[in-house]
């Protein structure tokens, strides 16, 4: 099945013995010259490609004083080293977040510091040589911006955003990677990452509706462009186009339908993810989030809600404001934005649902949290709550519910391998491996509960796990949506 | 850029084997790409390919998963609308080795 071998589960959660270079290759494919220049990037390589690397990194140091500080602070403690589950799978030292960051700190000390300056070799310092790019591009398209590192580091130093500002800085001099760059283009030229345009989405909506009325006999909607709504949803495109995402958006469309809740979907924000984060792009990203802002506007809608992603959740709760705001012509009695599960949640609280749990009684579950959601937003108005609430929803529906491992959920939780821009099959074995820590955290749950399929809400997570749970011996649709599990539970009016 | 050769025709495939131009392709083309995974395609690839094509000849993107399983379950039968049939008969995934098979273009996204 594999070119690769797939790590064996551990025993118990030992350190891997070293494997210098296991993971040394080219990286994933290189973006073409019209996905790079359709983002304001070189298209290839440029020649004098040292010295414009160093001027952007020199850019960035003043822009982000976080940068600077994660360049500078690091004192080799050693307390990120087993953290990383693409060290932990692939057992090579150059995953580990601090020889990661180090990739990027010896040429910044080379020409940002006095000592590196003047005596390089005292302070590991090292002059921006072919072979060091070639390392930033293979070791940054290993790490899934994940964050799970910085939760143990003292000083909190960020590898995700050394990781984004590396990859800007190689897009900068014209080295981006396809899979990234090409989706971006894909959202200027389309309108998502999938490339799917208005038809296509139409002919989509309007089979699913008649898949609802056929199994359920009540008629739900799934509204497309529709002005004077309440809701506007953006969701990941994914959610339109495959297996199980598509579960978890019926899910949303009969939630909204239950509680009598107007909405629409965008044909001209018919995305929620946003992988300008991945690349560090502060200016691909800002461009993204305001086709949300513009859908709002004109769809004239009160509230903004997302659905089960990741990432687009983190650029959503934490960014959309700045980049996007004010958004002051919504109603300000609801969050801007909200998530899905937010508002299933206090529909549920309210008693406006109606759910039979023994509807999944087939199934017994656990929780995937996925990084961006557990690592840099919440939900509701309790710390914690992007913990809580996907759980009580979860158990809202569900009769048999299980927690993994407690160092593997929460802000320990472990990224599925696929985030941060690796969901890409030029990255498989990368991906495949990375997820060995939570593949063996659901092995625990699988044997002493007997869990039967882990939820999650992301669209990478289910994409990464529906590829690599048969590597692991597991099943490939043991993975499914949160709303899924509420579509199934939710009990719907009968016709008038 | 790589090719593939089927009867004495080149055709010009990018660097994960799709092809790059749709209208290069042919049935050989396609057996020659399915060939490259170590399959063998039978009537009921064919029924999946032919549909693949037709609606992306219409909307200009492969059909998501729903789509495509509906479609098969009313010419198929019910019991083949599904995407474990599909998956029986493209291991890797209908979305991309079938879309490979067919010539279309690598769907891209969270899939």
């Amino acid at each position: 099945m594999a070119a690769f071998d797939v790590p064996p589960f551990r025993p118990y959660p030992i350190i891997p013995e070293l494997k210098p270079d296991a993971m040394k290759k080219d990286g994933p494919f290189i973006a073409k010259p019209d996905h790079q220049e359709a983002l304001g990037f070189p298209g290839k390589l440029v020649d004098n490609w040292q010295e414009k690397a160093i001027e952007k990194m020199g850019d960035l140091l003043k822009r982000f004083r976080s940068f600077q500080v994660y360049m500078d602070a690091c004192v080799k403690c050693g307390a990120c080293t087993d953290k990383c589950h693409y060290f932990i799978g692939t057992s090579d030292p150059k995953n580990m977040p601090v020889a990661r960051q180090d990739l990027l700190r010896q040429v910044y000390r080379r020409y940002f510091t006095f000592a590196g300056k003047y005596f390089p070799k005292l302070v590991g310092a090292k002059d921006l040589t072919r072979e060091i790019l070639d390392e930033w591009y293979n070791y940054y398209h290993q790490c899934s911006q994940c964050r799970r590192c910085s939760v143990f580091c003292p000083y909190g130093i960020d590898t995700a955003e050394i990781s984004m500002a590396a990859r800007e800085i190689m897009d900068s001099i014209g080295h981006g990677q396809k899979y990234c760059n090409e989706i971006i283009a894909k959202v200027y030229k389309i309108g998502n990452n999938l490339g799917l345009p208005e038809p296509a989405l139409r002919d989509t909506l309007e089979g699913l509706e008649e898949d609802i009325l056929d199994a359920t006999g009540v008629a739900v909607r799934l509204p497309i462009d529709e002005e004077g709504v309440d809701v506007l949803l953006v969701t990941p495109s994914a959610d339109f186009f495959a297996e199980p995402h598509v579960d978890g958006l019926v899910g949303y469309a009969k939630v909204f339908h239950q509680a009598g809740i107007s909405w629409t979907i965008s044909s001209y924000a018919s995305e929620a993810a946003n992988f300008s984060m991945f690349i560090g792009s502060y200016e691909n990203m800002r461009k993204i989030a305001l086709r949300i802002r513009q859908a709002a506007i004109d769809l004239k809608v009160k509230r903004i809600v997302f659905g089960e992603c990741g990432h687009a959740w983190r650029v959503a709760y934490s960014f959309l404001n700045t980049l996007a705001g004010p958004f002051d012509f919504l109603d300000p009695k609801y969050p801007v934005p909200q998530h899905i599960c937010e508002l299933t949640y206090d529909l549920i609280q309210r008693g406006a649902l109606k759910l039979d749990k023994t509807a999944n009684d087939h199934m017994k579950l656990t929780f995937h949290d996925s990084c961006n959601v557990a690592r840099a937003t919440r939900m509701g108005s309790m710390p914690g709550g992007q913990f809580v609430i996907p759980r009580e929803v979860i158990k809202a529906v569900c009769n048999h519910y299980y927690d993994m491992p407690s160092d593997t959920i929460h802000d320990g939780t472990f990224c599925c391998g696929g985030g941060g821009g690796l969901l890409t099959d030029d990255l498989m074995e990368v991906r495949v491996k990375g997820a060995l820590p939570r593949m063996e955290a659901l092995k625990q749950v699988t044997d002493d509960h007997g869990v039967t399929h882990m939820a999650a809400i992301c669209a990478i997570c289910k994409s990464q796990f529906t590829k690599v749970l048969p590597y692991y011996g597991f099943r490939m649709d043991q993975i499914v949506s949160v709303h899924q599990l509420v579509s199934n539970a939710i009990v719907l009016s009968p016709p008038e | 850029m790589a090719v593939v050769t089927a009867n004495g025709k080149d055709v010009e495939v990018d660097e994960e084997g799709y092809l790059t131009d749709l209208n290069t392709w042919d049935e050989d083309i396609a057996k020659v790409l399915a060939d490259q995974d170590k399959l063998e395609l039978t009537e009921s690839h064919w029924e999946v390919i032919h549909f693949l094509r037709e609606y992306y000849n219409e909307y200009q993107i492969a059909p998501a998963v729903r789509v495509l399983t509906k479609a098969i379950g009313k010419k198929l039968g019910p019991e083949k609308g599904n995407s474990k049939y599909l998956y029986e008969l493209f291991p890797y995934g209908p979305a991309k080795q079938a879309c490979r098979f067919a010539g279309l273009p690598k769907p891209t996204g969270c899939i």
